[in-house]
């Protein structure tokens, strides 16, 4: 009976079938590393890329209640306009943190407390 | 165990794996290709969930568009020539005590009160005319908001990241 096709059924078996939770549970996760992310690092840009984990997390709560719970196409909606204003806020926070870096010449998000030289 | 569970399970490994890079690595760029992993990944999980359009959405604003501006943010703002693409952390123990604590309870409340909801019957149908009809009947104070929103961002962008004047003539 171990033939390898039944052995490999068998670890197969200790993963549970995809529901919903799991769609939620990665974005808890993607969610929790992004904040993180936002807590701890020094560099603007990484404090961004923290951002985006966040919205990325959103996002994934979104399309799985939108396909999970059954409003077919509000969520989807829902996400793009987070993806739009993700894009926005992008290209903003890089324009900010390039004028930053001209004037202070660093993005070490420690350092930056003056308003004005 | 079915072939989308397997599916599932490598992206959500892909994502969460290259996300740790991202929040953990201590050279920015490294940060920067790692998430590009995880965007993919995400676009993946649309797919999973049947939100097609979002998925082709995802790879090309995130991957296409965000990713390629952070990129640039990292190559305008670092030492490339003296390898200052280094940066710490501060306050690791606790943030990552907030992050875990926050991240387990989300979890926990979702794996509670969302475990087992089986997905509903659904056939293999494409989203992109049920969106844009959406877009353009109830969402369509929405849409056009978000279009004012970004020609006013790309402009502010722009303006800003403009090297001022004064600061050049000088």
């Amino acid at each position: 009976m171990n033939t390898p096709q039944s052995i490999v059924d068998e670890l197969l078996a200790w993963f549970p079938r995809v529901d919903l939770s799991h769609f939620l549970v990665v974005s808890a996760i993607l969610f929790a590393l992004g904040l993180y992310a936002i807590a701890t690092r020094r560099n603007a840009i990484l404090v961004l890329m923290g951002v985006e984990l966040v919205l990325n997390a959103a996002n994934i709560n979104l399309v799985a209640f939108a396909r999970y719970g059954g409003m077919n196409m509000d969520g989807q909606v829902a996400a793009i306009f987070v993806i739009i204003l993700a894009a926005a806020e992008a290209a903003i926070a890089l324009a900010i943190v390039l004028n930053i870096y001209q004037r202070f010449q660093t993005i070490n998000v420690d350092e930056i407390s003056a308003l004005k030289e | 165990m079915q072939l989308t569970d397997i599916v599932f399970y490598a992206l959500a490994l892909m994502t969460i794996c290259s996300a740790c890079v991202v929040v953990f690595s201590r050279n920015v760029v490294y940060a920067a290709f790692a998430l590009l992993f995880t965007f993919s990944g995400v676009a993946g999980l649309y797919v999973l969930l049947f939100a097609d359009f979002l998925a082709v959405t995802q790879i090309l604003i995130y991957v296409g568009g965000i990713l390629v501006l952070i990129l640039f943010g990292v190559m305008l703002t670092s030492k490339v020539v003296s390898v200052d693409m280094k940066t710490g952390t501060i306050q690791a123990i606790p943030a990552l005590i907030l992050a875990a604590v926050v991240g387990g309870t989300l979890a926990g409340i979702f794996y509670a009160t969302w475990k087992g909801t089986a997905a509903p019957a659904l056939g293999p149908e494409t989203t992109t005319p049920g969106l844009g009809t959406q877009l353009m009947t109830s969402y369509i104070l929405p849409f056009e908001i978000a279009s004012v929103i970004l020609v006013v961002a790309l402009v502010g962008a722009a303006m800003t990241a403009r090297r001022s004047r004064r600061k050049a003539n000088g």
